[in-house]
């Protein structure tokens, strides 16, 4: 990390480069964008740190239901409070890249979606996830019976060993066939 | 042109070759190739050296791993858990770690120093990563400087030949293990990116990878292979950065990211991939153009005759008066017909100009190389869509799973689309539990297929309609033809008929399709396929119409030997008025479609009784698959008359690029985000698929043409041959040496193009039957993962 936040060093670009999928555009592209978000006093620190409300004021970001999850999974901070090194902010674009393979793409979206942080797919995480896709006023949510009937559908169709909650092989298993997930699960800067 | 192509990519090559590597520690690798002797030779004695004492196997690789886990550790604690834990990271470590223990110590000592002095270093490095950057310059350099002390201290030949003793006595089974461990640490840097770790992981194993690669890359060359191992090493360095730079260049040369990434954010990805597939098409056409142009209308322009120099190339005298109206150019008659534009302008002469270029073979060979061309590029295209679709999921097996994980679309930016979208999952959800909850009602059956069969009449009743409305039409016009005193109307009929079948056929079948009840999906395809039935139906209407004509004139032209008709620059012109017509009508139909409509929405509504916004008409949706076709069937068009009309293809990218602006604004001024939001995603490859169908389907008149009309007797390139395929007879005759015209009619004998075409039937058929099979071997494993599954939980 550069000790300004004006340059990025040139060995470490080319290391951004190998390591994630994204170009050096890009890279300088979301340098600047982070530098944009730090505060005055951040700038000098060297290794900075954007705490979570930041991040999510970002466009891309703004109108994500799932990005308060994205904050956490991609956080590496100790006080597991969201905040983003530009390391981290890296991982995230090259995840959710263009170029970025399926098995990166599932494996984030796993843990995203799981809001317990158990390594598995319960019915309590299910039900958050559907309730943040539905929308967060209360007409537009499902009803206790048709949520059910839904989480239900869901466990029958990927719980392969039927113990009640989808793990990650079987989650990568559903998405693998899926035709949209890959051009969805994208955020451009 | 080729020449010129080549010298360029040369310069290039050496351009880059004349570049440092870029990269940290670039003195410590440029000293590894320039002194493999020096550096190597000292750890390979050490390698011998310790050899003779034995160490217990236990300090192996733990240095190292040491320093990895606690580099890790920590973060690690905090996030994952065990199940969590990288199975694979896990089995390279193992397969290490047993590797190390087989083998009989040729590398400890030294990794096991270097581990040391980077964990000596570490406590300082990770309290603050400023250090870091210093450290790494500091370790190379100093030991730059200990080799070159070395080198200086002691004669060089004499090491080098005590090095080479020791070298050779150094086993071949160790130098092959050394070898193995080389590649293994550059297949871990090839894959890192895939791993789902975090960067600082990625960065320690990179960095420690690299630096063992770097160090021990250059003692494998052995002997007199030395030096060009150690070359070859470099060449290949050089190469991923050319291609890594060549990469990135190529991602600044993609133009309209902005524009389009702002309609994803307003209109999801599924209004985007229009404009994706809209800059695809103008790449693809940026190419034939620069064929077309930089083959056949340069040359002829700076090396042929000018314009009034032999009759073809003129207008005649009885039109002079009128050639420069306007009127007469918006028909692309006058000046307009002679000149580079079309077919007729091009003189026959085999060679021209001070390079002895030979236009007509050019010209020909152009035209076929444009299909050539494109048929390639959509292919790829094709395979590359295909791949990462995963193929044809069966519709229905995860219906529940796919809407909860893949619903929702990233790239939306927008709270009022986000609204839209949330609306449209949850009724999407509310759905598809009401279908799964009652059994399928058992509705009257047969009035449904009743109902059914009475649409498809009518439909295909709609399409004779409208194919024999356009024969009438170009029947007239051969009428009109002949007529001197023509209204607007009667001039331009043909184009405009067929525009406005264009216009007004779809949302009939669309509103016929109502009967049917079909699944949106599938009603989508059905339109779809039906639309692409009329345009077909209309384009090959149109051709034959147009053949006919062709026909006739060419027998005029038998009884006239003269100053015939140019057959083919009319067909030329033909196409070219054809495609600039629909060219406006598209643009009027959006200007007073989309954005009339906009304005009298949003201005009427304030004194208009009921509301204009909320229901009818309100504000219109983007229809994509309607822009899609018309963009299909416009590059069909341009296909077919590129050959007659080589400057269609400049106009063509002209519209495309004007389109571009025009659309991304009428997109974003105009359009709401549709409230039905189903993503017709496999429609990608459907539209990749028409694409090809059409481009085969343009190809057939064009090489009809060439292989058995002949060419008109005092215009174009080809004027005074029996078939215009003759060029290539003459230049195989004249120009190119005798054994390859022998070889060339041996191949085209009959006996040997049938086997090859068997033979490729039969590849077919082979692979085919191998897919087949290897998707029953998918069911089958699937089925018996199930069982086993099962089986444990029960168990």
């Amino acid at each position: 990390m550069g000790t300004t936040a004006s340059q990025l060093r040139k060995d470490l670009l080319s290391e951004y480069q190998e390591l994630t999928f994204l170009t050096k555009r890009e890279i300088i592209l979301a340098h600047k964008r982070f530098s944009e978000l730090l505060s005055k006093e951040d700038r000098n620190v060297p290794t900075p740190r954007v705490p979570m409300e930041k991040v999510l004021s970002l466009p891309e970001l703004k109108s994500n239901p799932f990005r308060k999850r994205i904050s956490h999974v991609f956080s590496t901070s100790d006080m597991k409070d969201g905040s983003l090194t530009f390391e981290d902010f890296l991982d995230l674009l090259s995840a959710f890249s263009d170029s970025a393979t399926l098995e990166i793409k599932s494996h984030y979206a796993f843990r995203i979606f799981d809001f317990d942080d158990d390594g598995t797919l319960d019915g309590g995480d299910l039900e958050k996830l559907v309730n943040c896709l539905t929308g967060e006023t209360d007409d537009t949510r499902l009803t206790t019976e048709e949520m059910r009937q839904l989480i239900s559908n869901i466990l029958e169709e990927s719980d392969i060993d039927k113990d009640g909650t989808v793990n990650l092989s079987e989650f990568q298993h559903v998405i693998s066939r899926s035709p949209d997930f890959v051009s969805s699960f994208k955020i451009v800067l | 042109c080729v020449c010129v192509c080549v010298c360029v990519c040369v310069c290039v090559c050496v351009c880059v070759c004349m570049t440092p590597v870029e990269g940290e520690g670039t003195e410590d690798r440029q000293l590894a190739e320039e002194e493999p002797a020096a550096g190597a030779k000292s750890q390979l004695m050490r390698m011998m050296r310790t050899r003779m004492k034995r160490r217990p196997p236990e300090t192996a690789e733990e240095p190292i791993r040491r320093r990895l886990l606690s580099h890790v550790t920590p973060t690690m604690k905090v996030r994952m858990t065990p199940p969590r834990e990288d199975k694979e990271e896990q089995q390279i470590k193992e397969q290490q770690t047993k590797r190390k223990e087989e083998r009989p110590r040729t590398v400890t000592r030294t990794a096991r120093r270097r581990g040391t002095r980077e964990t000596r270093r570490e406590p300082r490095e990770r309290r603050g990563k400023k250090r870091r950057p210093k450290i790494r310059k500091e370790m190379p350099k100093g030991r730059a400087k200990e080799r070159r002390r070395k080198t200086r201290r002691t004669r060089r030949r004499r090491r080098r030949k005590r090095a080479d003793s020791e070298e050779e006595s150094m086993s071949e089974g160790e130098m092959e293990r050394l070898k193995e461990e080389v590649e293994e640490k550059k297949k871990v840097i090839a894959i890192m990116r895939n791993k789902p770790w975090r960067m600082k992981r990625r960065l320690v194993h990179l960095k420690e990878c690299q630096e063992f690669v770097d160090k021990f890359e250059g003692a494998l060359g052995k002997g007199k292979g030395r030096k060009f191992y150690a070359y070859k090493v470099m060449m290949t360095k050089k190469w991923i950065k050319f291609q890594r730079d060549f990469e990135n260049f190529k991602t600044t040369c993609i133009p309209w990211e902005r524009k389009i990434k702002e309609v994803e954010s307003h209109f999801g990805s599924s209004v985007a991939s229009y404009f994706i597939f809209l800059r695809w098409m103008y790449g693809m056409n940026m190419v034939l153009f620069g064929l077309t142009f930089g083959l056949v209308v340069i040359p002829e322009v700076l090396m042929g005759l000018p314009y009034g120099s032999i009759p073809r190339k003129t207008v005649p005298r009885a039109e002079q008066p009128t050639a420069q109206d306007y009127s007469v150019l918006m028909d692309f008659n006058g000046y307009c017909k002679y000149s580079v534009l079309f077919y007729g302008y091009y003189n026959n002469q085999r060679t021209i100009g001070l390079l002895k270029f030979r236009l007509p073979l050019s010209y020909l060979m152009v035209g076929v190389g444009t299909f050539g061309y494109s048929l390639m590029v959509v292919i790829r295209t094709m395979a590359k869509n295909a791949d990462v679709g995963g193929g044809d999921g069966d519709d229905g097996e995860f219906t529940f799973a796919w809407k909860m994980f893949t619903s929702w679309d990233y790239l939306i930016g927008n709270a009022e689309t986000a609204d839209n979208k949330y609306a449209s999952i949850t009724t999407s959800f509310k759905e598809s539990i009401v279908d799964e909850q009652e059994n399928q009602k058992d509705e009257n059956i047969h009035l449904r297929r009743f109902l059914r069969v009475l649409a498809n009449f009518m439909i295909i009743c709609c399409l004779g309609g409208s194919g024999y409305l356009i024969f009438f039409v170009v029947k007239r016009s051969q009428e009109f033809a002949n007529r001197d005193d023509l209204s607007w109307y009667e001039k331009n009929e043909l184009e405009l008929i067929m525009s406005l079948l264009g216009l007004v056929c779809p949302p009939l079948f669309e509103t016929i399709a109502e009967l049917e009840e079909y699944h949106p999906r599938i009603a989508l395809k059905w339109q779809l396929g039906r639309i692409f039935a009329l345009f077909l139906g209309n384009l090959y209407t149109f051709l034959f119409a147009l053949f006919d004509e062709v026909n006739n004139k060419l027998e005029e032209e038998v009884s006239i030997r003269n100053a015939g008709p140019c057959w083919e620059t009319a067909v030329g012109i033909e196409f070219v008025k054809l495609t600039v017509s629909d060219i406006q009508v598209t643009y009027l139909t959006i200007l007073i479609g989309d954005f009339a409509r906009a304005v009298i929405v949003r201005f009427l509504n304030y004194c208009w009784c009921w509301d204009l916004e909320a229901t009818y008409p309100s504000y219109g949706e983007f229809d994509i698959s309607g822009n899609v076709l018309g963009l299909v069937f416009n590059q069909g068009m341009i296909w077919m008359g590129a050959f007659y009309a080589p400057g269609l293809v400049g106009i063509n990218v002209l519209r495309l690029l004007s389109s571009m602006y025009y659309q991304c604004w009428a997109v974003m001024a105009t359009n709401v985000p549709h409230e039905r939001v189903f993503k017709a995603s496999k429609s990608n490859n459907f539209y990749m698929g028409l694409l090809l169908l059409i481009l085969f389907l343009s190809l057939l008149p064009v090489v009809y043409t060439i292989m058995t009309l002949p060419p008109s007797f005092d215009c174009g390139p080809f004027s005074g041959k029996a078939k215009m395929f003759d060029v290539i007879m003459e230049t195989i005759d004249l120009d190119l040496p005798a054994f390859l015209g022998t070889l060339m009619g041996y191949a085209a004998n009959p006996g040997l193009i049938i086997p090859a075409v068997l033979l490729m039937v039969l590849a077919i058929y082979y692979l085919n039957s191998v897919s087949e099979a290897y998707q029953h071997a998918n069911a089958e494993l699937k089925k018996k993962m199930q069982m086993v599954s099962l089986r444990v939980f029960q168990n």
